[in-house]
């Protein structure tokens, strides 16, 4: 049986490192920033907009995300809430979790630490390398999760591509298909950088979700660290004041 | 009214009915302990200091967490998100895991080298290894509160391990678990052993090594009795009181290691996915087995024993052996010296290859299993027991240099 390696080589898109190992896929880092507050909050538009339908956040308040986003409750309520839920609510979905698993197969998966369990760079490239499959359910296929039971919905904002392999012999004559790069087939609303630029906001607000208060915990830190700092010079010259007598 | 301490008033009082100021003498004031400790004389007290952590984060974490199966998961996130200063709480708590099996670990290389488990301190390093062995089971039981796919999976494979047993395993993995799988009735068991059980018998077992250890006295780097030369007080004269002297360094030691303990859980509190493992944000799902099941980093040596042994049975041997062996320590070490300052060319050599295959156990047992990968740990594996198995015989080829009479 020919075995076939992928190894994506996603040469469309720069700052891209080919993996040495064979096995798995080139991550492209996401240039996220958690200070950003625009990006975050267009990445909370596209969110409630493109993924909720699906996906809940069953741990985070919309109020808390609107106060760390900065915007006000109103702003929440009147732009980011379509479910009717009350503003102190978690992100929940009317998705009921028996009918999702009908539907794909798997339920789509609650995205509130999603950040955390499969990291930023993961999802970048999960959302920039859905391409053309006609041989999967949905008529797509993704280079990050191969065989992935989601739909591409943000389709009209990427437009459609399709793949570009490139075919390797081994020595021992075997072939060895890899997929190289992508090829836009129908573009979408947005520009590709358009659409890199909204990407990024996503999984910038996906970032936050994962740990809100990760800015906050930094913060708190430096100054707990000065502190123990100032604490060490007093401790060690008491120290030093103690042991004068010892030889 | 005057006391057999000397004490008057309220302290006087209470020295009447209970051994206050005599108990605060007999193990600070007036215990003596020796005025060479080095660097490697820290991890004690910081250990203490973790525990202390451990059980007060522990209590408040205990507040808000949910041991069941539906709700566990959540309450940790609610705990992160929703309770004031919940996500300080709950990241010393689990810093302070790992933090405890570094010092531990640091803690147990300086009993190794200057070989403060011989005589007359054997119960000391006993009731250490004890305390090791219950700080392993708190540690894997705590491990599967959060709930995540980690949690689950690896106390699916450890809990297994028990049905390797010949006759009873099966049994025995049964009763362990609750249920004929990890389950909501597994969780809740853990959850009692975790926050009463197992505290218990630690609290328990670090006053009895404390005690063992100020009834002998302690070693130092030189592994000299100090209290063989005494001045004409009676008093050790390599000796300086535990308080002021030593609480005075150790509060240096506290401060240094907060310093660390807080860039970890300020700046880095899943450490690389060493401390809090990445897969563990997922909830636990009986129908979904990872593909790769690691174990916490403390544990990965361990596991990787576990692995190196192609039977079940023998690997699980091998891994239990491995930490029942530290108990015979004082005895297979026949050599009247201590230290490692005044040992020969060979016990250093069996030492440096016994702490790498130990490091090298440790890094394997965090990855994958190649053909290659099984090779190294097999050789590290048997490097770990050949330390135990060739000390008796050191002083048949160690030339030991002369060991002072006072520390240096």
């Amino acid at each position: 049986m020919k075995k076939i390696l992928i190894a994506f080589a996603l040469l469309a898109l720069p700052g891209l490192t080919l993996a040495s190992g064979g096995e798995g896929f080139p991550l492209e880092k996401a240039p996220i920033d958690l200070h950003n507050k625009a990006s975050l909050q267009k990445g909370a538009k596209l969110f409630v907009n493109y993924c909720m339908g699906c996906h809940s956040l069953e741990h985070q308040r919309y109020n808390r995300m609107g106060r760390d986003i900065g915007l006000t409750d109103e702003q929440v309520k009147n732009n980011l809430i379509f479910t009717g839920a009350k503003i102190g609510e978690t992100m929940k979905n009317a998705m009921p979790k028996a009918d999702a698993k009908r539907w794909f197969g798997v339920a789509p998966p609650d995205l509130s630490v999603i950040s955390r369990s499969r990291g930023v760079d993961y999802l970048y490239t999960y959302l920039l390398t859905f391409y053309q499959d006609s041989t999967r359910p949905y008529g797509v296929n993704n280079a990050a999760f191969p065989n992935s039971g989601m739909p591409h919905v943000l389709w009209e904002l990427q437009g459609m591509q399709k793949p570009v392999y490139e075919t390797h012999k081994d020595h021992d004559g075997n072939e060895t298909k890899i997929l190289k790069e992508f090829e836009l087939v129908q573009p979408g609303s947005m520009s590709p950088p358009q659409y890199k630029e909204a990407v990024t906001d996503l999984v910038n607000f996906l970032a936050y979700v994962g740990e809100p208060i990760q800015l906050e915990r930094q913060r708190v830190g430096i100054w707990v660290i000065l502190f123990l700092g100032l604490a060490f010079v007093v401790f060690y010259l008491l120290k030093k004041e103690y042991w004068k007598d010892v030889h | 009214m005057a006391n057999t301490q000397g004490t008057t008033g309220l302290l006087g009082w209470v020295d009447e009915r209970f051994p206050l100021t005599k108990m605060i003498r007999e193990h600070l004031t007036e215990y003596y302990a020796p005025k060479n400790f080095n660097f490697w004389y820290f991890f004690g007290s910081l250990a203490l200091l973790v525990l202390v952590n451990q059980i007060l984060t522990g209590i408040w974490l205990t507040m808000s967490y949910k041991p069941s199966a539906t709700d566990a998961f959540a309450s940790v996130e609610y705990i992160m998100r929703d309770v004031d200063w919940g996500w300080l709480i709950r990241y010393m708590h689990s810093t302070g895991a790992s933090a405890f099996f570094i010092v531990v670990y640091l803690h147990m290389f300086r009993a190794l080298i200057y070989g403060s488990y011989k005589k007359p301190r054997e119960l000391i390093w006993i009731f250490g290894v004890v305390i090791f062995l219950a700080l392993m089971a708190e540690a894997f039981m705590g491990y599967l509160l959060p709930w995540g796919q980690m949690s689950y999976w690896g106390a699916q494979v450890i809990i297994s391990l028990f049905s390797a047993i010949p006759g009873i395993g099966p049994d025995l993995s049964l009763w362990i678990r609750g249920d004929y799988v990890i389950s909501d009735a597994t969780l809740n068991r853990f959850f009692s052993l975790h926050v009463i059980a197992v505290p218990l018998v630690l609290v328990g077992l670090v006053v009895a090594h404390i005690l063992a250890l100020h009834e002998v006295g302690s070693n130092n780097p030189d592994g000299v009795e100090i209290k063989k030369v005494k001045g004409a007080d009676g008093k050790p004269l390599d000796g300086i009181p535990f308080h002021p002297y030593y609480t005075v360094k150790d509060l240096v030691g506290v401060v240094v290691f907060l310093i660390f303990f807080s860039v970890v859980i300020f700046f880095m509190p899943e450490m690389g996915g060493y401390f809090l493992e990445h897969p563990n944000f997922d909830p636990a799902d009986s129908m979904k087995t990872p593909l790769h099941i690691a174990p916490v980093w403390y544990f990965t040596p361990f596991y990787a024993m576990l692995r190196a042994v192609p039977d079940k049975l023998g690997g699980v041997i091998t891994m239990i052996g491995a930490i029942v062996i530290l108990f015979f320590l004082p005895w297979l070490d026949r050599s009247p010296v201590k230290s490692i300052r005044y040992r020969g060319f060979p016990f250093k050599l069996l030492l440096a290859a016994f702490v790498v295959s130990f490091l090298i156990l440790g890094y394997l047992g965090a990855l994958p299993t190649t053909p290659g990968r099984t090779d190294l740990a097999r050789i590290s594996t048997v490097i770990y027991f050949a330390f135990f198995f060739l000390l008796p015989f050191l002083p048949l080829i160690e030339k030991t240099k002369p060991v002072p009479e006072r520390v240096t």
